[in-house]
């Protein structure tokens, strides 16, 4: 029973407590170099008129491998690859915001 | 009898020219920066409290503050190009001008009448009278090809100078300020790649940026400036594979601590020991991860340091004589800061994601106070306001 679960439980999608931690790594930890704003700083602006012409599969891999050559550094330590998937999705929306506490 | 105490209390309150602020210095206030809510919490540290919150100062998810001589005025410097002058005392915003979209920090100068910012967007460094916050010079940082570079490491140094990097360039640029409108410019170029933070020692005599892009720092003394820029420490780590910098170390906490300088290594976690007199390594000590603050105690003694994103809940103390790590501490999730009381009998430190900030004796590290601040970045006491670099 548990083990059923176990391999049906691999979402596609984050769950919602999964959706906190990962805007808030965002917004702070992606935000040291991007701005909580996204709109740049020692990192590009991450807004979505910026990444606008970029693919999706660009993003998702510079964000998992980070980018060689520059101080973009590698996070698939912290987020697997359908994580990473769902943050390009929103930084193109328009990435939320954390709620407040 | 409680008339007349009234009667003098009412008396007081109306005294022609005075505001309802109660006469105290200020060198024992600070400010506390809420980077979420572009808020600023005014502290005090005699009895370790919140006096107020000053609000409307924009995007502070990168914050510096400076201080005006007197220690009564901060200058916060907000990611979104915003400065404000802030009134400690009366804890209020005095006026506030954006000044590009994207800035990273400032200076003031020697003689308090300057401030200066330094811009991300576009790059080059602007320069405002600190009592009126009119602009009084434009700097733009444009490379001989005419590029322009992201500006950072901005400080003040004696001679009414700022001294900056070109982070995209490898630049460094010092310019004189005696004469504010017409500034006289020295610049120093192939100073090494990707400067990303700098500090000047606290006699104002040494200027040194961190450089991301190889290893090693480029120096300048500006006793000597004919003698150029040189590297230092280049040997450092070659041909080792570099961690991942998951948040850049800053340089203003360097920790100089007389004859050696304790700096951040990049890309390594470990916190390198300089000897001043040949800039030579001397020791590295391994510490708990990226370290991103090495702040020195006001004694010299001992340096805390606390580190980048996954290690960010762990501050470590370093013995400087025995070169020792001598306490691990967990202030709380995402520790951004740390700054000593004036005389270093205390440290505040923030705890970003617990919305807490916690003061530790610095002696015992037994917990003095916790105050409750929405998630808190950078903390700035005003005894910075005479402190060369700061």
């Amino acid at each position: 029973m548990l083990s059923n679960s176990v391999v049906y439980a691999a979402p596609a999608m984050p769950d919602a407590a999964r959706r906190a931690e990962l805007i808030r790594m965002v917004r702070n930890d992606c935000g040291s170099c991007h701005g909580i704003r996204l709109t740049g700083g020692l990192g590009l602006s991450l807004t979505p008129e910026a990444l606008r012409e970029k693919p999706d599969s660009a993003l998702v891999a510079t964000i998992l491998y980070g980018r060689p050559g520059t101080p973009m550094p590698p996070w698939q330590g912290f987020m697997s690859e359908p994580e990473a998937e769902w943050i390009v999705e929103n930084l193109k929306l328009g990435f939320p915001n954390v709620k407040s506490h | 009898m409680l008339n007349r105490i009234n009667f003098l209390a009412l008396m007081i309150l109306a005294l022609p020219g005075c505001s309802n602020v109660p006469l105290r210095g200020t060198g024992d206030l600070g400010v506390v920066i809420e980077r979420a809510t572009g808020s600023i919490d005014v502290v005090e540290t005699s009895g370790r409290s919140v006096l107020g919150k000053v609000t409307g100062l924009g995007d502070l998810s990168h914050a510096s503050v400076n201080y005006s001589r007197d220690g009564r005025y901060a200058y916060v410097f907000g990611r979104d190009g915003g400065l404000t002058k802030v009134d400690l005392l009366e804890m209020r915003v005095v006026k506030r001008v954006m000044q590009s979209g994207n800035s990273i920090g400032g200076a003031i100068s020697q003689d308090g009448k300057l401030v200066a910012v330094a811009n991300y967007t576009p790059g080059g460094i602007k320069v405002f009278d600190s009592a009126t916050l009119d602009q009084v010079a434009d700097i733009p940082s444009l490379d001989d090809t005419g590029k322009s570079s992201k500006v950072v490491g901005l400080v003040d140094a004696p001679g009414n100078r700022f001294v900056w990097c070109l982070f995209e360039a490898g630049e460094i640029w010092v310019g004189d300020f005696k004469s504010p409108a017409t500034p006289v410019l020295q610049k120093f170029k192939h100073i090494g790649k990707e400067p990303y933070d700098a500090m000047i020692t606290a006699d104002g005599r040494y200027y040194l940026a961190g450089l991301f892009g190889e290893d090693g720092l480029a120096l300048i003394d500006l006793w000597n400036p004919e003698a150029g820029a040189k590297q230092v420490l280049n040997h450092y780590g070659k041909g080792e594979q570099k961690l991942p910098v998951f948040k850049m170390p800053h340089m203003e906490g360097w920790a100089a601590t007389g004859s050696e300088l304790l700096v951040p290594a990049v890309g390594r976690h470990e916190v390198l020991v300089i000897d001043e007199n040949n800039w030579q390594e001397v020791a590295h000590i391994p510490v708990h991860g990226q370290p991103v603050f090495v702040v020195a105690r006001p004694d010299n003694r001992q340096v805390w340091v606390n580190f980048a994103f996954p290690d960010n809940d762990t501050v470590q103390v370093i013995d400087v004589q025995s070169r020792k790590i001598v306490q691990t501490i967990h202030p709380g999730k995402a520790v951004l800061h740390m700054e000593f009381t004036p005389r270093g009998e205390s440290i505040w430190v923030s705890a970003r994601d617990d919305n807490k900030v916690t003061i530790y004796d610095s002696e015992t590290f037994a917990v003095q106070g916790e105050l409750h601040v929405d998630s808190p970045s950078g903390i700035f006491f005003t005894h910075r306001a005479n402190r060369t670099g700061l």
